[in-house]
């Protein structure tokens, strides 16, 4: 928040005539650019594709469990299926999504800078993004590969006869694109902060950001090596995970999910950062307890590091280490539990309108809730025993990744969506389709819970009769949540061209994005902004109680 | 219109039979397990419906009335961060406290547990009793009586699951695991491979049958023509002429296996090892691995040779030979 009061703004104009958009033209501008705002929209497209590839694996999943002997296809092909839905969701869609989207989009603007300390680095991140995707695009288009995105040894290196080679070097290089845009954010998070823009003055979608990057930067590279080594097991049987040749199967998963847990905080902790942005901003509201949200982002990057050996209770590791993993996996859903209700305090006495960015906002906290405490039955460990491997465990990380990180993401893409395209999307369909897919989202994965305390097994191409009621069930919510993600397809994309246009600040926030033109131009501040207050400084007269 | 909606309860009604909410708890630690289950199940309905219900409540009571309002701006309350900091802590603390509890009951099995081996494979699961009855994908147990499951994989991890006992296990190539169970109710289970390993993952199921102890001792009976456990141990420990070296009245080039079976012993490298079912399945496939000191490093890997069924078997002879002094009853478990 700079000098300028929102009620000081510049009263909203019509686009301004050169931005970001349309300062130059052709592909080559595109391909070629270093302007953080465009990599994001580079990003967004093809985000966007591995978004409908992991959509349609997960739709054709869905038909075949309607039926217990299996409706559509082979068993080997749905074994394909869900990993080709795994490996896109997890590496193409989810961890890039707000970081590169958003993040790449709002950083700079957010901490009144004009690009990324690396802005040529930056279109390389997008470039490895790509290059990763087409490995990975080509595994699938050449017969798929069938080890779902866990890669468990010594199935992936000895067993398997599908594609594993290209998909593991197309996560590899993927990889150093999440590491070179995390090292990018932390650094220009660092140095280029505008004058007083101190790290308390920061909103704290960039506390979420950076908390992200250090896990990115930490993480990535253990499963970028451990992949590599499945590779250089299964070219020339080099004896580190196969047993059959003195390897280790649990080393693998030690090392998988030494970041594989991390990225699930990836995944999430942007989510909670734009939540943040939204509830202050339709709540007009000042942010319940900035200090505590800020930190548990925070603390919530360290404990991540430190809890995944909660995949691993089933798998021979010994007693006193799983009961080592499940305290401090109780430790990490505190500071999740402090965020919940800090937004949700964020809202009392607050001035709530319901646009179609606080639906999502409001069904993130409400399905994080569900998917955290529901994290707390795997953290236990005798209950753990029973539903892990089972569809509990598909519904409570689809809970947490698709109701939280999925839902913060369609609310951060409908709120700064003026902001990135001048334009305004229709309200009354927008917010209809936050509706269908709240709903839809519930009924696909709720009855999931319900057959995993069953006893149905994850990755199951069939199954025992008595489960099909509930996969019906599912299979009809996930009907409708397709349904549900195509509308803001739709809409959005009509907007580009035919949306009214949005003018600077359409939703009223505070925040130096908001204090640019509607699309922003290229150097986005004609000055670089002064900062002289805190984030979220809504009119209102000011309480503060401390005990 | 009355008939339609009568007929649309029905319909409800009857879709309701239709969803099983519970598995069948079949097993001595079902129903501790079950309350578990339903303590958290109530932790979270309590929570979420606080959550929902705030936001309902905040969403109708402060819906935004005119454009220029300003709210009150409450930003921050200490009490109230440590209060809703140290609840969610201190539930997190009891439910660690009961489940790891629960967890480590659950994981020792009693001393006078009926051993059975199981060897997972592409796609399908062997059940070997000690007696000599070999099944695949069955697998019939005593009621009331302690069962301990000793398991391994010949190719890939596979998953070993009873929902209806609330038990289950990574079956790991290259090493044995277990669990144990006794089964109270009998009946017919699932038996399911919860670990993905590879095409027929979702066809490697079977039936787990508990029997009254008397029918179960028929059933033994009846398959009593093959030979025991120790028996096929025996014939393969002649035939591969392991006898030559490990001769039993200790001349010969290796070491006698009369009663090492569970006695410590000081390895080459210096480590000590109580010689168990993992370290005589080492000392058969990888024997340079666990030399002793005052033997030759001459025997040969038996590796290709017998595969882990036959391991199973020559384990389960070597066990026949006694015991050593310092057997603990229990070994760690989960090993």
């Amino acid at each position: 928040m700079s000098t300028t009061a929102v009620a000081d703004l510049p009263a909203p104009s019509s686009q301004s005539p050169v931005n970001y958009l349309n300062a130059t033209y052709g592909i080559k501008s595109w391909l070629l650019t270093t302007d953080h705002k465009r990599i994001a929209l580079l990003y967004l497209a093809s985000i966007t594709v591995m978004f409908l590839i992991g959509g349609i694996a997960a739709v054709l999943m869905r038909i075949q469990l309607i039926e217990p002997q299996g409706a559509l296809v082979q068993p080997e092909t749905y074994n394909k299926l869900f990993s080709m839905h795994g490996i896109v969701m997890v590496f193409f869609f989810l961890i890039p999504s707000i970081p590169a989207v958003l993040g790449n989009f709002l950083v700079p603007m957010m901490i009144g800078a004009r690009d990324l300390a690396f802005p040529r680095i930056n279109l390389l991140s997008w470039y490895l993004y790509i290059i990763g995707s087409i490995f990975v695009l080509y595994a699938i288009m050449s017969g798929g590969i069938d080890t779902g995105w866990t890669f468990y040894e010594p199935y992936s290196s000895a067993f398997s006869h599908t594609h594993v080679i290209a998909a593991v070097l197309g996560i590899f290089i993927n990889g150093f694109s999440s590491i070179l845009t995390g090292l990018n954010f932390i650094v220009t998070i660092h140095k280029m902060r505008a004058p007083g823009m101190t790290w308390f003055r920061m909103p704290l979608f960039l506390w979420a950001i950076y908390a992200t990057s250090v896990i990115q930067i930490l993480g990535t590279p253990v499963v970028a090596i451990a992949l590599f080594l499945v590779g250089l097991e299964r070219l020339f049987h080099v004896g580190i995970f196969d047993p059959a040749i003195g390897g280790d199967p649990i080393l693998f998963q030690h090392l998988f999910w030494f970041y594989s847990h991390p990225a699930v905080y990836i995944m999430i902790l942007p989510g909670m950062g734009v939540i943040s942005e939204l509830v202050t901003c339709f709540a007009k509201r000042k942010i319940f307890g900035y200090e505590f949200v800020a930190f548990s982002s925070m603390a919530i990057a360290v404990l991540s590091f430190l809890v995944w050996g909660h995949h691993m209770f089933v798998s021979g590791q010994s007693i006193y280490a799983g009961l080592i993993f499940s305290v401090l996996s109780f430790l990490v859903a505190i500071p999740s539990a402090i965020k919940v209700f800090n937004w949700t305090a964020t809202l009392y006495k607050g001035s709530i309108s319901y646009d179609a960015p606080m639906l999502y906002a409001l069904g993130f906290i409400g399905l994080f809730t569900m998917g955290g405490l529901t994290g707390l039955f795997l953290a236990s460990l005798a209950e753990n025993v029973h539903v892990t491997g089972t569809y509990f465990i598909v519904a409570h990380f689809h809970y947490i990744m698709v109701g939280g990180a999925v839902m913060a993401y369609l609310g951060g893409i409908h709120f700064w969506w003026p902001k990135i395209t001048g334009r305004l999307y229709p309200d009354g369909w927008a917010r209809f389709a936050a509706l269908v897919i709240f709903v839809g989202f519930n009924l696909t994965f709720f009855p999931q819970f319900m057959l995993g305390y069953l006893g149905m097994p994850r990755r199951y191409a069939v199954y025992p009769a008595e489960f099909q009621v509930l996969n019906v069930m599912s299979s009809a919510g996930a009907t409708v949540l397709g349904v549900g993600y195509v509308i803001p397809l739709i809409y959005l994309i009509w907007s580009m061209r035919y949306g009214p246009a949005a003018g600077p600040n359409p939703w009223g926030a505070t925040g130096l994005e908001w204090q640019t033109p509607s699309p922003p131009p290229t150097e986005n501040f004609e000055e670089i902004p002064v900062v002289t207050a805190e984030p979220y400084n809504y009119p209102g007269p000011k309480v503060v109680i401390r005990g | 219109m009355i008939v339609s909606i009568q007929s649309g309860l029905l319909c409800i009604h009857h879709l309701a039979s239709l969803i099983p909410l519970h598995p069948p708890a079949a097993s001595s630690i079902a129903q501790d397990v079950d309350d578990l289950h339903f303590t958290l199940t109530g932790i979270t309905l309590f929570f979420t419906a606080l959550i929902f219900g705030c936001i309902f409540y905040f969403m109708l009571k402060y819906r935004r009335r005119s454009d220029d309002e300003q709210p009150e701006q409450v930003v921050m309350n200490l009490p109230l961060e440590i209060t809703w900091t140290a609840i969610p802590t201190l539930i997190c603390a009891g439910i660690f406290i009961w489940a790891s509890a629960l967890y480590i009951r659950n994981s020792r099995p009693p001393a006078s547990s009926t051993e059975i081996f199981v060897i997972g494979k592409q796609w399908m699961w062997h059940l070997q009793h000690p007696e000599g009855p070999r099944e695949i994908n069955e697998l019939h147990v005593p009621l009331n009586v302690p069962v301990k499951l000793t398991m391994t994989s010949q190719d890939v991890i596979h998953g070993f699951y009873i929902p209806a006992f609330r038990v289950k296990k990574d079956v790991v190539p290259g090493m044995y695991s277990s669990i144990w169970f006794l089964a109270t109710v009998p009946g017919t289970y699932h038996l399911f491979c919860t670990q993905y390993c590879g095409a027929e993952h979702s066809q490697m199921i079977g039936w787990v049958y508990v029997m009254e102890p008397t029918d179960y001792a028929a059933w033994l009976a009846g398959g009593a023509k093959n030979e025991s456990m120790v028996e096929t141990g025996a014939r393969l420990f002649d035939q591969l002429g392991c006898e030559a070296c490990h001769a039993a009245n200790n001349t010969g080039r290796g070491p006698s296996l009369l009663g090492v079976y569970g006695k410590p012993e000081k390895l080459r490298d210096g480590s000590t090892r109580i010689v168990d079912e993992a370290l005589i399945r080492q000392a058969i496939v990888n024997p340079n691995s666990v030399l002793l000191p005052n033997y030759p490093s001459i025997m040969p890997t038996f590796k290709g040779q017998v595969d882990e069924e036959q391991v199973l078997d020559l384990i389960a002879y070597v066990k026949s030979l006694g015991t050593g002094e310092n057997a603990p009853n229990e070994r760690t478990p989960n090993q």
